[in-house]
């Protein structure tokens, strides 16, 4: 059946904000529709509220709304648009829970929309954990016992019939949000509470634990026509109890004859037909029981997820796209497979490599935070490598993640760690299991004695302890010679890592001299989703020490784009972005694009974004091998080779590797490594700022405690302290006095001459305020100037800010346009730089400036219609700013820093992910923010006005913008005089009032009533209710408390935001934050949220 | 474990993969070709169609699950040699008793490891299969070639009497016997008659030499044409024993080497496949249905498409619903492979017989043709129902 002809008009919903367990591989499937479904010259209609993603790109769809992924609003959409269908199932849990609202409240039918793609009751039977049972043993599978329960009573029942351990798990959640193993009383109580609250369907399911069986994902497409192809068998390393999204996992799957794998196809197949996809992808969980190969099914996804971009970088089989085609009425031997371009999509990949996927996780950023990786998922990002075996795959997926650790040996084992203490520490699973099953096998354990201790397939540990035993090979060799040397680096090995074993080599380079004069260098392989059985030209690539590359030569200028590696907090999808635009600005410009890196959830790694994609870790090894690979094959062919490295638009993790690169030859472009250095050393920014007659807030650097202290005593208190070198304030902290400050040295870093520490004063109450802009030597162009709406001493990252400033004056904007400049000249920027600065008493302080791309770039290009990324690859390249301005890319005249009153209000709101965190008793963490960057993603609002737009971030970022109810008040002293105007319009409104003593009595005073209520349970005195308890039991429907800043350490009242956080009720924790949501709660209240597409916006903003 | 004899594969042509000893420390010599599946090597190891060939595993992993005593598809191991990347240094699996590499040994069966197969594969695929040489034993490449060279071609091969048992056996149906096939075994694989035996059919395997009154001799309700190694133009015997069975209108189901003699019995020729069609993810179209399943193949030779029995040139694409006609009446190409266009199946419309040129048992690989040996009693019951009609 060919394709549809009564469709033509197809709305997308993307996934919203980056979070835990819903990350930027959504904007990679959702890209590739858009991309799908417009070749088709379908029109498409796109709704996301994430500005970061590439999808959001105007020319990636007819009508782009960034706008909040709300029934109300998307009906606005429908209204306007009058799309013929929906397409659901590429925007993750989030677009899936949309469409299911959309059906329900009878907008689809109202306006005659039809759903593609999925169907309502499949959704239902694949997602409804009952309903789903109930399908899996009609198509003949086995599934846990469990029962769903809807109330604390049915949940104990069930335990005890059960039995414990039990697995919990609310309905209707995405990455396990909620769920947990409970081993005791207590936590059933715990998990079952939080799951009943945070399933949209109050129900959880109580579930036989089958902890330590294999689990297995099994990654399926179905057309119409009912065919079903299994696209991919991920395998996971970590057995049942750690989610699939934190485990270590592996395609294809390893340690399955081929009578269990087809039986679990044969199950996974029929389970997928009972459920009814009637096209798209799906993911299916099982479970193997190891001791006689008994199968249950675990849960389905009936979408494309997580599991699914990974499956489709590992085969190259790319499952989004293929899913939009079938959504619109191909069946798949109707499609060509374009890595082939011979065969059709009807067929099972056969991948002659091995895939290893390792999450990475950022505990460290969540202090009290529980590490125990369970069935609630945890990681923030994931780094994927492929080897041609399982230990070259597993070792560069380890130096992929850039943790502290660069691969096994890289680091001294924890101190004191015994045989005994290893294997303990393998009974609970953690970051880095496969690390300590390492150092247990190094101390003397057998492969049965760390699998009885962490239920890890034998397979894989004797893969491990083949390392520990090439390990103890390479030092016992009298010399490294060539066989050995292969030996090493067939086995995955860096050069560091061997330079850690044989400290005689005169580390990593010393090694890897030593490899060159060998002739021992990596050769190329192709991923063609056939095992060589085809011709495939897709230039995929990943390397491999065997006998043939397979790098095709090519006389066309190079550029190589390095990439930003596994999404962290700090470093995420908006990197990313300004990689994948540099590839499309370059390629346009007439350059070989090269792209370098090794997250699967990526636009960036989609093989057909860069002309030539590398799926490697990004070391300096793997990196200048690629280049050496690439300039030799292009010289080869009588071209010039790669003529461009660019290192700054993915973050500090290309930006760390620029001065290696540059010395060891590779042409390094855009701003000059030293530049960067001199931005990043304190001591010489700030004499440069010194020349340039700017000012920085008062501070110095510090070697010891001692040194701190007099710094410290002499600008006085509060003191901001950090660590040098470091992305999104890593252990950074606001210092009230010595003894903390004491505190924080001795904690938080080990200072020393190495690793000086940074004091500087901490300005109080000062607006902070973000600056993207562009420079080429000669001109300077300001991309944008953002307000943040928090004060200073909120990382820029966690700060919701509004552009274009909403408070600023002429003179002062002017001045930051002047002081940018200057700097960019200063520094010799060639390319983009991000400048933070406060502003106190109306002075203008530095705070920072990074010569590279920002976080802010996405925001501030559809902000502005202004690409700077692509601008700053082009500036890199010998392109000027005079010359883009010709071109229309960037403003014939003027910049960003002349916004004019017609332009739209841009605000960026943050996602926290503090609820996806518990203590280990179960309580909620702190849900304060600080200098140091705690968000997982942002969503952007965009309005007539400040309030509308604040409105619709809000709105973004929390489900719901409350227009009336109770609103809960408790402020610093300094802010209550301030809070009195906001109140008292929510008064106005509505609202009623809830305040600690102090605040009501302020409010008294103006005349507003309040219900007295304590800060927190012990608190308690005249008052019978009291603010945490109020909350949690869902009392409110709007928190605003301040924290105190005067009374030192910034933690007082942590009980009340945790609560908020847990109960998920908007929290407004700054006086800027209160007024900017009365505004916005007045505007939604006036029913003024009306949606634009972006293409109208830009229209009016480029004329 | 880690200390392996260097070992080389010399192809025909020349080339020269160097490697480590596998299995048993020899010299082997077959025709080189590769398999993509990623589960299955015992049941590949063991499937009398390898036999004389030297197999080349894409999937890097191999041995991980070990050797176990259920899942062999014949009573040994028949590939000339066997050629992997990393085999396994331990066996993980439930149901495993020993490992590959003893089973290997134990069946001095000769192996290399450490090899690029994937730039191996890729040779192949270029230059075509061909005749191979591997040896533990010497390292001079020069000296295995011209030895390469002087071994027998597959083309014009006659491998059957190797694979074939020596005298008839059955194999009981699984509960009450519904109906009785008798096998003609060319190189049968256990997992066919465990299939039929699924579906209350008790078949008799027989000699590939018996001749038809033998055969028929039990009054079997149909007869069944099996896989098997060599080249199908050299089958001859077993070509004109299917067309007696035609004449006679007793119903006929050929898998793999049999479809390749049911076509020949039809009057179609055979060719060979530059490197064949060997994995278990290759796509079928089945024309009856429209639909496609994923299926096990192991071929290096193939039908060559009908003419066209019209000028309109109908059957130019064997995906055309065309049929071409006979001395056995209508035939249709009921199957073909969507990568290639190559025949994968044909039926009869005027004579009780169809075949597929893929394995419809599988192991290893998908069940998605499992429907054909439904297809096989329900044309027993038609063909019961036209004899009481006659
Ligand atoms: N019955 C069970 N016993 C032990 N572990 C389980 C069980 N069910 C699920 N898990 C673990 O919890 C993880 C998350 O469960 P899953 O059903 O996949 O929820 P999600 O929707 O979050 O993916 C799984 O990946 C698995 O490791
Ligand atoms: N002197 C200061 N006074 C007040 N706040 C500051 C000061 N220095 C930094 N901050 C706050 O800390 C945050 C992080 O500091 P910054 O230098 O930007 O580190 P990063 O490199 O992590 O972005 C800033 O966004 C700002 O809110
Ligand atoms: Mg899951
Ligand atoms: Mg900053």
């Amino acid at each position: 059946m060919p394709k549809r002809d009564d469709i033509n008009h197809v709305l997308v919903i993307g996934s919203g904000p980056i979070q835990i367990g819903q990350a930027c591989e959504f904007d990679y499937s959702g890209t590739q529709a858009c991309r799908v479904l417009r070749e088709e010259g379908i029109r498409v209609t796109l709704v996301n509220s994430n500005p970061a993603t590439i999808m959001t790109d105007p020319e990636f769809a007819d009508a782009t709304y960034v706008e909040p992924i709300t029934t109300e609003v998307i009906e606005q959409v429908i209204a306007r648009e009058k799309p013929d269908a929906l397409l659901p199932t590429l925007g993750g849990q989030t677009a899936l829970n949309a469409a299911v609202a959309l059906t329900e409240a009878g907008i689809l039918e109202k306006y005659g929309v039809e759903l593609i793609g999925a169907d309502m009751d499949a959704i239902q039977r694949g997602e409804d954990r009952q309903q789903f049972k109930d399908v899996v043993i009609k198509a003949g599978g086995e599934v846990p016992r469990s029962a769903v329960c809807h109330s604390m009573d049915e949940v104990r029942a069930t335990v005890a019939e059960l039995g414990l351990p039990v697995v919990i798990r609310p309905s209707f959640t995405m990455g396990g949000l909620g769920s947990g193993m409970a081993h005791t009383w207590e936590d059933v109580d715990r998990i079952a509470g939080n799951g009943l609250a945070e399933s949209p369907t109050t129900e959880v399911l109580i579930e036989e634990s089958v902890l330590g069986w294999k689990e297995y994902e099994l990654e399926l497409m179905r057309d119409h026509n009912d065919n079903v192809v299994v696209v991919c068998s991920i395998e996971n390393v970590d057995p049942m109890g750690v989610h699939t999204g934190d485990s270590v996992t592996v395609a294809p799957a390893m340690t399955l004859t081929d009578r269990e794998y087809q039986d679990m196809r044969d199950i996974g197949i029929a389970v997928l037909r009972e459920v009814g996809v009637d096209t798209g992808g799906c993911n299916i969980q099982f479970a193997i029981d190891p001791a006689d190969g008994r199968i249950i099914v675990i849960e389905m996804n009936p979408r494309v997820s997580r599991s699914s971009a990974l499956a489709s970088k590992a085969t190259g089989f790319p499952i989004a796209k293929i899913a939009a085609k079938l959504a619109i009425g191909y069946t798949l031997d109707e499609i060509p497979n374009d890595i082939t371009g011979a065969t059709p999509a009807a067929f099972e990949p056969a991948i002659d490599y091995v895939v290893v996927k390792v999450p990475r996780f950022t505990f460290e950023k969540f202090p009290g935070a529980d590490p125990t990786l369970t069935t609630t998922m945890k990681s923030v990002g994931e780094a994927m490598s492929m080897g041609r075996t399982f230990q070259q795959a597993l070792q560069k997926a380890l130096r992929s993640t850039e943790t502290k650790a660069a691969g096994f040996w890289t680091r001294p084992d924890p101190a004191g760690a015994t045989l005994a203490s290893t294997l303990e520490a393998l009974a609970t699973p953690h970051d880095g299991t496969l690390y300590t099953a390492e150092r247990a096998l190094r101390l003397g354990a057998t492969v049965d004695q760390v699998h009885d201790a962490c239920k890890i397939d034998p397979w894989f540990l004797d893969q491990i302890a083949q390392l520990v035993d090439l390990r103890a090979e390479i030092q016992a060799a009298p010399v490294i010679d060539e066989g050995l040397l292969w030996k090493a680096k067939r086995a995955g090995c860096s050069d560091a890592q061997i330079a850690a074993l044989r400290p005689e080599l005169a580390g990593e380079d010393g090694v890897r001299s030593l490899r060159v004069r060998l002739g021992l260098r990596p050769v190329y392989k192709t991923v063609d989703t056939c095992a060589a059985e085809f011709a495939a030209d897709t230039p995929y690539h990943y390397s491999a020490y065997e006998d043939e590359t397979e790098v095709a030569p090519s006389d066309r200028p190079k550029v190589m784009i390095l990439g930003s590696g596994p999404n962290r907090i700090g470093q995420g999808i908006e990197f990313d972005y300004s990689c994948v635009h540099a590839v499309q600005a370059l390629r346009e410009a007439g350059y070989e694009t090269i792209m370098v890196n090794c997250n699967p959830e990526t636009v960036s790694t989609d093989y057909d974004t860069a002309d030539r994609l590398y799926f490697e870790p990004l070391t300096f090894e793997d990196v200048s091998e690629v280049h050496h690979a690439e300039h030799a094959s292009g010289l080869a062919a009588g071209g010039p080779g790669v003529v461009g490295v660019i290192v700054q638009l993915g973050g500090q993790t290309p930006l760390g590797l620029a001065d290696r690169l540059a010395e060891a030859g590779l042409p390094v472009v855009g701003t000059s490594p030293s530049a960067i250095d001199a931005a990043e050393d304190r001591g010489v920014f700030g004499r440069l700022l010194d020349e340039l007659g700017l000012a920085m807030p008062a501070g110095g650097t510090a070697a010891s405690f001692e040194e701190a202290r007099d710094v410290a005593a002499a600008i006085g208190y509060p003191v901001l302290v950090r660590p040098s070198y470091v992305l999104g304030g890593r252990g950074m902290e606001i210092v009230y006095d010595e003894d903390s400050l004491a505190g924080y040295i001795s904690r938080a870093t080990e200072a020393s001459p190495e690793h000086p520490v940074l004091v500087d004063r901490f300005l109080d109450d000062a607006v902070e305020i973000d600056v993207d802009c562009l420079c080429d030597g000669e001109d300077f162009y300001l991309g944008g100037i953002m307000e943040h709406i928090e004060e200073a001493g909120v990382h820029s990252g966690d700060s919701s800010c509004a552009l274009p400033p909403i408070t600023l004056g002429r003179n002062m904007i002017e001045q930051i346009r002047d002081y940018t400049a200057k700097l960019a000249f200063g520094l010799g920027v060639r390319g983009l730089m991000n400048v933070q600065y406060a502003v106190k008493d109306d002075r203008l302080y530095v705070l920072e400036a990074n010569p590279r791309a920002s976080r802010t770039v996405p925001f501030v290009s559809k902000a502005t219609a202004v690409p700077l990324a692509k601008a700053a690859a082009r500036i890199a390249m010998g392109a000027t700013i005079a010359q883009l301005r010709e071109e229309g890319m960037l403003l014939a005249e003027g910049d960003g820093s002349d916004a004019g009153p017609e332009a739209p209000i841009s605000v960026k709101e943050v996602v926290l992910p503090f609820k996806r965190f518990r203590t280990v008793e179960g309580a909620g963490i702190d849900a304060i923010l600080g200098p140091e960057m705690k968000s997982t993603g942002e969503v952007m609002g965009l309005g007539g006005s400040f309030g509308l737009a604040f409105a619709k971030a809000t709105l973004a970022v929390y489900g719901k913008l409350p227009t009336s109810g109770k609103v809960f008040v408790s402020v610093a002293d300094r802010d209550k005089r301030a809070v009195v105007f906001p109140v008292r319009r929510l008064v106005d409104l509505g609202f009623t009032v809830y305040a600690t003593k102090g605040t009501g009595l302020v409010l008294k005073r103006h005349g507003i009533d309040s219900t007295p209520v304590a800060r927190h349970h012990g608190a308690r005195g005249e008052e019978e209710t009291d603010a945490v308890g109020l909350i949690a039991s869902g009392g409110v429907d709007l928190v605003i408390t301040t924290p105190s800043a005067s009374s030192g350490p910034r933690t007082d009242g942590w009980e009340i935001r945790s609560a908020a956080v847990v109960a998920d009720v908007p929290c407004v924790t700054t006086i800027q934050g209160a007024a900017a949501a009365t505004m916005g709660i007045e505007a939604a209240a006036r029913g003024e949220l009306t949606v634009t597409p972006l293409q109208e916006l830009h229209q009016r903003l480029r004329g | 474990m880690s200390s392996r004899a260097p070992a080389i594969l010399v192809l025909e042509d020349g080339r020269v993969f160097r490697g480590e000893a596998f299995g048993s420390v020899g010299e082997t010599f077959g025709e080189a070709v590769f398999n993509t599946g990623m589960t299955g090597y015992q049941e590949t190891l063991t499937d009398p169609s390898y036999y004389g060939q030297v197999v080349a595993q894409t999937a890097p992993q191999i041995g991980n699950t070990g050797w176990n005593d259920e899942d062999d598809e014949s009573r040994r191991i028949w590939v000339a040699g066997y050629v992997v990347r990393d085999p396994s240094r331990i066996t993980s699996n439930w149901r495993a008793e020993r490992g590959l590499e003893d089973e290997l040994a134990a069946q001095g069966v000769v192996g290399i490891c450490g090899v690029d197969t994937r730039a191996l594969t890729r040779h192949l695929r270029e230059s075509g299969a061909m005749r191979v040489g591997v040896s533990s034993r010497s390292t001079d490449a020069d000296e295995l070639l011209a030895r390469v060279r002087a071994a027998p071609r597959m083309t014009g091969a006659n491998l059957v009497a190797e694979v074939t048992c020596d005298r008839p056996y059955t194999y009981e149906a699984e509960g009450e016997t519904r109906y009785t096939v008798a096998a003609v075994d060319l190189g049968i694989k256990r997992s066919t008659p465990r299939r039929l035996a699924k579906r209350g059919v008790a078949t008799t395997v027989f000699p590939a030499g018996t001749d038809v009154e033998d055969l028929l001799a039990g009054g079997p309700d149909a007869v069944f044409l099996s896989n098997g190694p060599g080249d199908p133009a050299t089958a001859d015997e077993q070509v004109e024993l299917t067309r007696e069975l035609l004449r006679r209108k007793v119903p006929v189901f050929g898998i793999c080497f049999g479809n390749q003699i049911l076509g020949r019995a039809l009057g179609l020729d055979t060719y060979k496949l530059k490197y064949g069609h060997r994995g278990i993810n290759q796509p079928v179209l089945d024309r009856h249905t429209g639909k496609v399943e994923i299926t096990a193949h192991n071929h290096g030779f193939a039908l060559a498409k009908p003419k066209a029995n019209d000028e309109s040139g109908a059957l130019a694409s064997a995906r055309s619903a065309e049929y071409f006609t006979t001395d056995f009446g209508r035939v249709q190409v009921s199957h073909v492979c969507l990568n290639d266009d190559v025949v994968e199946g044909l039926t009869c419309l005027d004579v009780p017989a169809y075949s597929v040129q893929y394995h419809p048992e599988a192991a290893g690989g998908p069940h998605d043709a499992d429907y054909l040996f439904d297809r096989l009693t329900a044309l027993i019951e038609d063909h019961k129902g036209a004899d009481a009609d006659a």
